[in-house]
């Protein structure tokens, strides 16, 4: 068992008991989460006033209602996690704000050059799925009020992430490929990606797992070359996650979830058990599985070969998109076009895979590197949460959950702006995209309540305690 | 676990700090070079909000910009579309621009530093930029005679006027629609372009300055140049053996069709050249030896690295030459040699223009939005490739060419007309290329000079690009008798 999770001195509750009650800091949340809605009309209505010469009649209903948004959400975190960390929401807040302006921003443009007319109501339509987001945070917020509920549901939810996971694999591809890529449910008019839904469903599976087993994990070792190497038996857990990776690539033909759940995996395990062996052995299975999946499938052939000289794949060939992602970024240098004033429509899929080479293109190199730290606040906030939480499946969680949306940052905004090969994942809150927005939203419902349970005074203050400590400290006092 | 949680905490501001690093790799070091990207059609949409100015032969637009309802404000138009398509090219929201669209952008766009005051005016009147305008020097009635006289086969004309450089007709076949690959429908466009990528050649290149092709015959006005300048005369007679056994091989070189051509053995170097002699200048070339051939190839132009006019002309070369088998079949213009139509012209010109070759261009002049002149061309020297008495010599030859040889078909009433034919073979089984160069003009006043090249026609070069040639001059002759 390694060292206990929080040592006394480092906990500040632990200093002077009773005493003090840490700040809630809900007034903090609800001042930023004013400002995000500031910025995000400012946003809607430059897109506007640039495009169309005047802001539309539609801006005081969508105002209104992306407040009231953030309003409940607030007021229902300052209910039921009055403690949770105020900079969580408003991070979320000002990442969907803007992912709702660059969408109608380019809504306009594919308007203007006369597409289908689906393609102009994607706005409208991404609000309302931010609106179903909210309701499944309310709802978590709600039914999980306390996050060790959610360890002993583990294996139920693990088999539903699976469940999920696989259902677009056996469906026939009518129901659900889209662009080559079978992660999707097509019912009804509607399309949901279970995907998104099964990552968080396997991290909270991944979190109880590993908090069970990682004595064994961590302590039957041997020592091979000064690096603590675990028995061979025990590598079925990571064999078992990277095989459901290779399952995932191979049947649904998505790089990007398979990477994106090995990846959160491997870290995980490496922070349940504290040995580095762990993430040297991830490297390896990810190089050999890398190495075959180039070899026998030719989408990610194509993937890699374009990523290394995306021009010699322009304009036909597998280059185009990234190619003109580039042609953008380039374009928009340190200031950007402004929004409105350049044409991130020229990028096949901009609002939804390639939404960052449109805020690239339009608000800059200093636009894009806000919007990167934006997530990086998102995420050290959820890591600061899982350093401070006391139980250690809070711990993997948060971390889990909180890793997961910066490997997923990564990947994405490194393959479009041509870091990395193409995967296809969706930028986080950004993107235009139903499932990835409202399970997005249920995951930072999820650190919301962890951060709550970090921050909250260790049960209600007994305050015969701090009695007993002063009298036994007059005891030893000469 | 809080240990492994601090370093991935770490990890974590590592990968965004890479993220950042790659996004100002991308957006401030590669800034430029993806912004000036000919496939970024991102400026040029931008540029769809000005009105660009005019592409202008004779008074008359052959590309100008026409205020639309659309969001991209200007659509650009090509009057008389594929005779002009050669020279204009296209301006594209998703190819790009080519020909003078591209090559004098600056200008027509209205960012070119010498319209920046203007511009600082426009600032303060309020007035929308708009670009300047681009005169050419084409000549309407060569490059439609030019035009019709191809007919569509795959080929190209070019025409200069000997004096001054100045291009008069310029026209790769088969030509295409500029308008259709500059309209405001980006799959429209596609279309168009694929049909285009599907034929071959694709009609967008411009085969009289980008592509390259054996001179064949053609090349023996430069071997005779070399050897006028040796000491050589029209009347010098050179051995013209039925066949020629290439030096240090025993590989016998014939004439066209196996002729001999002339009784004796040996005839004057200008009858050699007349009906166009293989054995002659085989021999000559040999006799003559590598250098000079090549010093008198680099004097016209050949050898000497590309230049614009203002598109950029690919460079023509003699290639390499290994030993002297090799030299004699260079000398009449086949081996390694390959020139460009343009090149072809120039050969002619230069000897027209008694021995002194101007350095061809295509813009006369450019223009404010105003109409007031930024800049006119003065035609420069590029060269004086042969003595004036070398050239009369070298006319003298050309003229007894189109007189009493294979370039009778270019004949025009009233005019003296001078040329070489050529007709290189390609492959052994395809069909050979057809070269015509030459000049017209009234006598002792050479006024335009012509390289006419059809690819894998049926015939030689004096049956199939002789007559093109002599529809473009005579077309030009006639215009300007009547002014």
């Amino acid at each position: 068992m390694p060292a206990p999770a929080a040592g006394p001195g480092t906990d500040p509750r632990n200093e002077a008991p009773g005493v003090t009650t840490p700040p809630k800091r809900r007034g903090t949340e609800l001042l930023m989460l004013a400002f995000a809605v500031v910025i995000t009309l400012a946003a809607q209505t430059i897109v506007d006033i640039t495009v169309t010469g005047s802001p539309s009649p539609e801006i005081a209903t969508f105002g209104a209602w992306f407040t009231g948004l953030w309003l409940v959400a607030h007021l229902v975190v300052r209910k039921v996690a009055p403690y949770a960390d105020p900079l969580l929401l408003p991070c979320v807040a000002v990442l969907t704000g803007i992912g709702l302006s660059m969408i109608h921003r380019l809504d306009i443009a594919a308007n203007a050059l006369g597409e289908s007319v689906s393609a102009r109501e994607d706005a409208p339509t991404q609000l309302l799925w931010a609106t179903v987001g909210l309701v499944l945070f309310v709802a978590v917020l709600l039914v999980v009020r306390d996050h060790r509920a959610l360890s002993r549901l583990a294996y139920t939810i693990g088999l539903v992430g699976l469940v999920l996971l696989a259902i677009p694999a056996v469906l026939p591809s009518a129901l659900s490929e889209v662009n080559g890529a079978k992660i999707w449910i097509r019912v009804a008019g509607f399309s949901i990606q279970p995907g998104e839904f099964a990552k968080i469903c396997l991290v909270i599976f991944f979190a109880a797992y590993l908090v069970d087993k990682r004595d064994v994990l961590a302590l039957a070792s041997r020592r091979v070359l000064g690096l603590e190497v675990p028995r061979a038996r025990d590598l079925g857990p990571v064999l078992v996650a990277w095989g459901v990776s290779i399952l995932v690539l191979v049947f649904e033909r998505d790089l990007g979830s398979s990477l994106l759940l090995f990846g959160i995996f491997v870290v995980m395990l490496y922070v349940a058990t504290e040995r580095a062996s762990w993430l040297l052995i991830g490297v390896l299975l990810f190089a050999a599985g890398g190495t075959v999946a180039y070899q026998l499938f030719g989408h990610v052939r194509v993937r890699v070969d374009t990523w290394l000289d995306p021009f010699a794949y322009y304009p036909d060939g597998g280059g185009y998109q990234v190619v003109q992602s580039l042609f953008g970024l380039g374009t928009g240098g340190l200031f950007g076009a402004g929004l409105g004033g350049g044409r991130p429509d020229q990028v096949p899929v901009a609002k939804s895979d390639f939404i960052a080479a449109a805020l690239g293109e339009e608000l800059g190199l200093f636009g894009l590197v806000a919007v990167v730290v934006l997530y990086l606040v998102l995420v050290e906030r959820g890591l600061r949460t899982s350093l401070v939480v006391r139980d250690g499946f809070g711990k993997l969680l948060a971390a889990g959950l909180a890793f997961g949306v910066a490997w997923q940052v990564f990947v994405v905004l490194g393959g479009v702006t041509g870091l990395l090969p193409l995967t296809g994942l969706t930028t986080p809150f950004v993107a235009y995209g139903g499932s990835s927005l409202v399970a997005n939203f249920g995951l930072v419902a999820l650190l919301v309540r962890i951060s709550d349970a970090a921050r909250r005074p260790s049960a209600p203050p007994t305050p015969p305690a701090p009695k007993l400590g002063e009298a036994l400290t007059e005891v030893v006092k000469p | 676990m809080n240990s492994p949680l601090r370093k991935v905490a770490i990890s974590v501001l590592v990968l965004f700090t890479l993220l950042i690093l790659n996004a100002n790799y991308i957006q401030v070091v590669r800034s430029s070079e993806l912004r000036a990207n000919p496939s970024n059609t991102r400026i040029l949409a931008e540029e769809y909000d000005r009105e660009r100015g005019a592409i202008v032969v004779a008074g008359n637009p052959v590309a100008q910009s026409v205020a639309t309802d659309d969001t991209l404000t200007y659509l650009r138009q090509y009057p008389n579309a594929e005779v002009y398509a050669t020279v204009t090219g296209y301006y594209s929201l998703v190819y790009g621009n080519s020909g003078i669209e591209r090559a004098e952008n600056d200008i027509l766009s209205g960012s070119d530093d010498r319209l920046a005051f203007r511009r600082i005016a426009d600032l303060f009147t309020g007035r929308d930029p708009s670009g300047g305008n681009v005169e050419l020097t084409i000549d309407p009635a060569a490059q439609q005679a030019a035009f019709d006289a191809l007919g569509g086969v795959d080929g190209a004309v070019v025409a200069l006027d000997p004096a001054t450089g100045a291009v008069l007709a310029m026209v790769s076949s088969p030509s295409y629609d500029p308008n259709q690959l500059s309209s405001h429908d980006p799959a429209a466009i596609r279309a168009y372009s694929d049909q285009l990528s599907a034929q071959d050649p694709d009609p967008r290149t411009n085969a009289t300055i980008s592509e390259r092709h054996s001179p064949g015959s053609v090349f023996k006005l430069i071997t005779s140049a070399a050897a006028l300048q040796d000491g050589y005369t029209p009347d010098t007679v050179v051995p013209a053996p039925q066949q020629y056994v290439l030096p240090g091989t025993s590989r016998p070189l014939n004439n066209y069709n196996g002729e001999s051509c002339s009784g004796s053995g040996e005839q004057p170097l200008i009858d050699a050249l007349t009906i166009s002699c293989n054995t002659a200048f085989a021999e000559l070339g040999v006799e003559l030896g590598e250098d000079r051939i090549r010093s008198a190839a680099e004097a016209f132009g050949i050898d000497q690295g590309q230049f614009d006019v203002p598109m950029t002309v690919a460079e023509s070369t003699v290639g390499d030459i290994d030993g002297d088998a090799q030299l004699a079949v260079a000398s009449i213009g086949q081996q390694n040699v390959q020139i460009t139509p343009l090149q072809g012209a120039m050969i002619a010109a230069a000897i027209a223009n008694d021995g002194t070759l101007m350095t061809p261009y295509l813009v006369d002049q450019l223009q404010a939005p105003d109409l007031s002149v930024v800049d006119q061309t003065e035609p420069t020297e590029m060269g004086e490739p042969v003595s004036s008495e070398v050239a009369q010599q070298l006319q003298q030859m050309m003229v007894s060419v189109v007189e009493n040889g294979s370039g009778r078909r270019a004949q025009i009433d009233g005019y003296t007309v001078g040329g070489k034919t050529g007709t290189a073979q390609t492959t052994a089984d395809s069909d050979d290329n057809q070269w015509f160069v030459g000049y017209a003009g009234p006598d002792g006043d050479p006024q335009i000079a012509v390289a006419v090249f059809i690819q894998g026609g049926q015939g030689t070069g004096g049956d199939l690009s002789a007559p093109v040639a002599q529809q473009v001059m005579s077309a030009y002759l006639a215009a300007r008798g009547g002014n």
